[in-house]
């Protein structure tokens, strides 16, 4: 029987969460192909999330665990996976599309000589034909693919599949990190320790725009993310105030930045200019706040507060507080 | 160690550009479409120059597979600076990282080259993919989207943001590095560049790319979002939109 392969990352011991959305998506494939899914992790000290992985409906779990692992490196890792997908006769390989699965998989799609796919928000495996969507253009146009070699490999775009949760023991098995040169491999990870919840990683995003002006205007917005809860919520950008230097680009959404599909997310004092759009418009519901009742962001929200974020923000604070119970 | 460095660029419709379907419904009808240079490829580009400067030695070679109206986008990158633009001249469709990645890895083998910058991503495409899917071909090594990268006896030192933090990777060469906005500030060209690019080494000549990995079945537009509501004005609003939010999206 082939086996969907799913790469599962791993940092600092802990699975995260797009991993197991990927493990769905393979579920998906397998049960269209007539396969099963398989999961190959690398890092070193990895039985908790293989623990975690065992009960995610995976027929197996294979760990690739060793200190020469112990850091990231792009080139070591996909060639021990490539080597693990050629003896599972991978007929598809999945990851996450994060900052490691953009670095990661299309290395072990070249190796492996195959079809490759990125940021998928749906796949599908019918007649044995791998198929697949995602969007194209910054969002602008849906583009369906089908893969005319195999294996099939691709990265899936988070917040678009629900985690894989349940399922009966995985069989686990432990490879030794093969020893041998790393190309590339990461030395320092810098500023993980500050509890700030990963803009893709986020259930809501709270981003602001030049309508809020300053630092001041951003604080209310930061307290309107805390309001939510610690790890619920995190802040994001318009490009204009990243360019003002007021926030950091790693907040900016949009084309040129970073694309999120959170449940919730609320544009503030934001235009809704094409380009932002492209990094937001597939959340699941979004809110917008803007005193211009004529601007572009309203077409694409749900639901729309006419009126001065400054006046906005503290009340709908409080009422997030209220509602989800915290403070 | 002189670096003799590839920039691989695209030529791309502009981010603020309508896109229509064509009437085949898997390309796009590229009239009244603006196309320019893949803004992420200007990072590259910028940096190439920037590693050469400091060298003091070596060489900038600018290639795209593409279209014959690529023939200005290189030209702007000679105007730049580059040293040399190849132009590997195709009509097909552009989104099949296997078969675009595999075509230009062996078209760099034919070249002295140590280094290959790219764009994070290629605007139309969004694959965010070449980096890694060329260097594995070449056997080189690769880090992608990245912010901040220094060089110090032939090892890069390149930072990048991962989820929550940011990584700093050490990596030798040869190398392939994909960049991200934040990397470098271009240049743009001047009067005396525009003027030097004429002169400069250009090559065309018909790319070969295998058999494509993927086939496009549909382009469509994504579903409309549907018309949402304004819930009123100001800070009065907020309880119909808290009502809104738990009742009607099940958000909170
Ligand atoms: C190649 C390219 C790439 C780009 N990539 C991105 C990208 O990745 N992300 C991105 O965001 N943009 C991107 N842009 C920029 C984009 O075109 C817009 O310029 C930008 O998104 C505008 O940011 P903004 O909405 O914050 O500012 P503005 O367009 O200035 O909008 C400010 C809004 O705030 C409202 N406002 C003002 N005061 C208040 C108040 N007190 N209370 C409430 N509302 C108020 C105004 O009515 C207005 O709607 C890109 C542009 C280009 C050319
Ligand atoms: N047809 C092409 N010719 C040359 N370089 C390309 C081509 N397509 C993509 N690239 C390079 O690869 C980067 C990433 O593209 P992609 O992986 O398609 O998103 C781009 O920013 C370019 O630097």
């Amino acid at each position: 029987m082939s086996n969907i392969v799913v790469i599962a990352e791993v940092r600092g011991g802990t699975l995260k969460r797009p991993s197991l959305e990927a493990v769905t998506a393979a579920k998906q494939l397998a049960a269209g192909a007539g396969a099963e899914v398989a999961v190959v992790a690398c890092g070193a000290g990895l039985d908790s999330a293989t623990a975690e992985l065992q009960q995610s409906g995976a027929k197996q779990v294979i760990a690739i665990d060793g200190p020469n692992f112990a850091n990231y490196s792009g080139d070591a890792w996909a060639k021990a996976i490539a080597d693990q997908a050629r003896s599972l006769g991978a007929s598809a390989v999945l990851m996450a599309h994060t900052a490691m699965g953009k670095d990661l998989l299309p290395r072990v799609a070249a190796l492996l000589d195959g079809a490759i796919v990125t940021d998928v928000i749906e796949v599908a495996c019918t007649g044995g034909t791998f198929t697949a969507k995602k969007p194209v253009y910054g969002g602008k146009v849906t583009m369906a693919v089908k893969a005319t070699k195999a294996p099939f490999c691709a990265t899936v775009r988070p917040n678009n599949f629900a985690p894989a949760g349940s399922g009966s023991g995985a069989s686990v098995s432990k490879v030794a990190a093969p020893a041998g040169e790393l190309m590339a491999v990461v030395k320092e990870i810098i500023g993980s320790g500050g509890g700030r919840t990963p803009l893709q990683e986020a259930k809501v995003v709270v981003a602001g725009g030049r309508g809020l002006k300053d630092a001041e205007g951003f604080k209310l917005l930061e307290e309107l993310a805390a309001a939510f809860g610690p790890g619920v919520a995190a802040v994001g950008a318009s490009r204009a105030v990243v360019d003002s230097g007021l926030r950091p680009h790693r907040e900016q959404v949009g084309q040129t930045g970073k694309v999120v599909s959170p449940p919730l997310y609320f544009a503030v004092g934001i235009s809704g200019a094409i380009q932002h759009l492209a990094g937001m418009r597939t959340a699941r519901t979004i809110v917008a706040i803007n005193k211009d009742a004529d601007a572009p962001i309203f077409k694409v929200a749900d639901y729309g507060i006419v009126g001065d974020a400054f006046e906005v923000l503290p009340a709908l604070t409080k009422a997030i507080a209220a509602a989800v119970g915290h403070k | 160690m002189p670096m003799d460095i590839v920039v691989c660029i695209k030529r791309v419709p502009a981010t603020d550009a309508t896109i229509k379907i064509a009437a085949d419904g898997k390309s796009i009808d590229p009239a009244g479409v603006t196309f320019e240079l893949n803004a992420y490829d200007e990072f590259a580009l910028e940096q190439a120059l920037r590693i050469k400067e400091q060298l003091g030695a070596g060489s900038v070679t600018v290639v795209t597979i593409g279209p014959k109206e690529a023939q200005k986008e290189l030209r702007d990158t000679l105007a730049r600076g580059a040293d040399k633009a190849v132009l590997l001249v195709t009509d097909k469709w552009m989104f099949d990282g296997a078969s675009t990645a595999a075509a230009l890895a062996a078209w760099i083998k034919t070249q002295p080259c140590n280094l290959v910058l790219c764009g994070r991503q290629a605007v139309d495409s969004d694959n965010n993919q070449m980096a890694g899917n060329l260097a594995a071909r070449l056997g080189f090594a690769s880090v992608t989207e990245v912010v901040k990268l220094t060089l110090d006896n032939g090892v890069f030192t390149a930072e990048r943001d991962i989820e929550g933090a940011r990584e700093v990777v050490s990596c030798k060469t040869p190398a392939v590095i994909s960049c991200q906005k934040g990397l470098n500030e271009p240049r743009y060209a001047n009067l005396k560049g525009i003027m030097a690019a004429k002169k400069k080494p250009f090559e065309e000549t018909p790319a070969q790319l295998g058999a494509a990995a993927l086939e496009v079945v549909s382009l469509t537009l994504p579903a409309a979002r549907a018309a949402g509501k304004i819930l009123g004005n100001g800070a009065d609003a907020v309880p119909a939109l808290i009502q809104a939010l738990r009742n009607e999206a099940k958000a909170i």
